[in-house]
This record gives C-alpha cells, sequence and structure tokens, in this order.
C-alpha cells in the first residue's frame, strides 16, 4: 500500500474525519489523493492560520479535525494555537511538515526546521515525529493524546515519508 | 449610528436557532451586552477568524444557518478567506459586516476600508450576493438577507466610537466553547 493511502487509513482508522490545510512538497503524496479523492472534502485553505480556524468550527460542530501544513505555517498559526485553540480548548491534529530538518535546506526554511519542535514545545502542543515504521501507532498515540487534552497535537512529518506521488 | 446599537439591531433580528460567530474585539462584549444566547461563539482572541470559525460550521452542519458578526478590520485582516467562503459556497453562511473604517477597540486607528469597499471584495470573490445598507435600515432587512441564499454579505457603515458600559464576556472561553458545540448539536 502506498505510504500516503496508509497515513489516511489510520486517520480515519482513529476517527479522523475533517481535512484541511495548505499543501509542503514533504506531504505531496497525502494531498494529491486529497485532490484526486473528493470523498475526503479537504479544504484548500487561504492560509495555515484560517485552516485552524476551520478545524475549530468543524471541532464544535463534533468533527475530528487534522489541519496540514508546512512547517513555515506553523509561524503563521502560533496567535491561532494560543489565543484559539489553547484557551478555549478546541483540539486539532497538526500535521506539520519537517522543512530545514539538519540545517540541509533551502536557506528560508533552516531557521523554522530548527526551531519548530521547541515553539510546539512552548505552546505546549504535544508532538511526535512521524516514521514510517510506526506510523500506525504514532496516528493511534495522536487520537489518544487528544482525547485525553481536548488541545492541538501535532505530527511532524520529515521528508521520504508522505513526499512520494502516489 | 454607534456600532454598538446596529449590533443590537443584528442580534434582536436573529431567530433562536440561528447560529452566530461574533468577532474579537468590542462587537463580541456588544454582542454578549445586548444579547447572550448559548448559540453565540464570542471569539475573543484569534483576530481575523471569525468568518473560518463559522464557515467550518456551516460546512459541517448544512442543516444550521449560521451567522458571522464581523467588523472592518477583521474582515480585512482575514481576507483570504472571503474566497474559501466563496470557493465551499455554504448557502447557510450569511456574513454581517460593521464597518466603522477604525480599529474600534484599539483607539479608533484607521483601517482601509474607507477607500476598500468590502463588499466589493465579497463580491468580487464570489459570494452569491454582497450589499450595503444603511445602518437604521438594518433591523429592517435583516430577515430578507437572512432568507438568501448564501454566502451573502450585509455591510453596515456605523459610526466611530464606543458606547460606555459594554462588558467584557463572563463566560470563560472552554464555558463558550461547551455551550456553542451544544447548541450546533442542537
Amino acid at each position: 500500500m502506498p505510504q500516503s493511502q496508509r497515513f489516511l487509513a489510520a486517520l480515519e482508522a482513529n476517527g479522523y474525519d475533517w481535512f484541511g490545510g495548505v499543501p509542503c512538497s514533504l506531504l505531496r503524496g497525502v494531498i494529491r489523493r486529497f485532490d484526486n479523492e473528493p470523498r475526503w472534502g479537504y479544504v484548500s485553505a487561504v492560509r495555515e492560520d484560517s485552516a485552524v480556524g476551520l478545524a475549530a468550527g468543524a471541532a464544535m460542530a463534533g468533527r475530528q479535525p487534522v489541519v496540514f501544513m508546512q512547517n513555515s505555517g506553523l509561524g503563521v498559526c502560533v496567535n491561532a494555537l494560543v489565543s484559539l485553540n489553547a484557551i478555549y480548548e478546541i483540539p486539532s491534529l497538526l500535521v506539520i511538515s519537517w522543512r530545514g530538518e539538519g540545517g540541509k535546506d533551502a536557506p528560508e526554511h533552516i531557521v523554522m526546521g530548527d526551531i519548530m519542535k521547541p515553539m510546539l514545545d512552548l505552546m505546549n502542543v504535544p508532538s511526535r515525529v512521524l516514521s514510517a515504521d510506526t506510523l500506525e501507532d504514532d496516528v493511534a498515540w495522536t487520537a489518544a493524546t487528544i482525547r485525553e487534552t481536548r488541545l492541538p497535537a501535532a505530527l511532524i512529518v520529515p521528508k521520504g515519508i508522505l513526499d512520494a506521488a502516489s | 449610528m454607534l456600532r454598538a446599537d446596529a449590533v443590537r439591531q443584528v442580534v434582536e433580528a436573529l431567530p433562536d436557532d440561528h447560529l452566530l460567530v461574533a468577532c474579537n474585539g468590542m462587537i463580541g462584549r456588544e454582542v454578549f451586552t445586548a444579547r447572550d444566547r448559548e448559540s453565540t461563539f464570542y471569539m475573543i482572541g484569534s483576530m481575523g477568524l471569525a468568518l473560518s470559525i463559522g464557515l467550518g460550521v456551516a460546512q459541517c452542519r448544512p442543516d444550521r444557518q449560521v451567522v458571522v458578526l464581523d467588523g472592518d478590520g477583521n474582515v480585512l485582516m482575514g481576507a483570504g478567506v472571503l474566497a474559501t467562503a466563496a470557493a465551499l459556497a455554504p448557502e447557510n453562511l450569511h456574513h454581517v459586516v460593521l464597518d466603522n473604517e477604525a480599529h474600534g477597540s484599539t483607539g479608533d486607528q484607521r483601517t482601509v476600508s474607507d477607500v476598500v469597499p468590502l463588499e466589493a471584495m465579497a463580491k468580487a470573490a464570489g459570494y452569491v450576493s454582497a450589499e450595503r445598507v444603511d445602518a437604521e435600515d438594518l433591523a429592517k432587512v435583516m430577515p430578507a438577507f437572512l432568507a438568501k441564499k448564501g454566502p451573502a454579505l450585509l455591510l453596515a457603515k456605523v459610526d466611530k466610537g464606543n458606547q460606555h458600559g459594554i462588558a467584557r464576556v463572563t463566560h470563560t472561553p472552554p464555558e463558550i466553547t461547551a455551550r456553542f458545540s451544544r447548541a450546533i448539536a442542537g
């Protein structure tokens, strides 16, 4: 099974039922699947914080949302995460690509690649780095974490897991 | 007309079963002061996201009517979301904008809506309808506006300045979430 299909199957198996965001090349495989399969109802948002807002509305309407973004978008989302999700206790799964991992990437990604994890920690957003070996466990961990905290949790997606076009 | 009076006209015209997302700043506080309802989401932070939140609700619950009450500063900050609303085209989304051409909660510093007509932006994005009315006529036009197919926008120009005695929302944010979620679930 292609990895992106495996990932979406794991999300669905854990009850996630609303999808939206802004793409990243490292998430290309999943986003292509969304584009080709309208049944997912993926919302192509204009900005990452807007996707977080849409997801908050969906969550209050009883859905279990997932927001996809490049880590550059985490910077855009800071105020939404702290002045909406955190104080209102509105959950959401954030699937965030890891551009700039290990300092090897285009210049614009280096700083965010370095500070993304501390930023999530600072905002009290629990996170895990997605691994192909433990993909199902990683997704199940997010669902269990969100059930417990009623707050956002994040999966950090390194290069080479969800970027394949298949 | 002062914004607080326009807010009162809007919320008094809302049928009980309509969900309301009120933007941050004085507008949300004026909504709370005029008419507190379980079915109102008072967005006290996250400026610019009221339309996103309302759109998310409207998209997930096409059987419910959703009204977003916004100000010009909020619309301009989240202007790109006008495009998302137009693209998703929820018929059950109604967007009311009270435009005082200023950031009224921080001291009436000017926005740019005196030269950029927000209803024209919504119309250009692809809202089914977007119209400007006189604030004095809000109470009269609200029922017909809410009967329109969405996404629809209604904008009224209001005066700068805040009414005295407008309370802060006393419900805690988690209480607001719980109440609003219950109201959506019906």
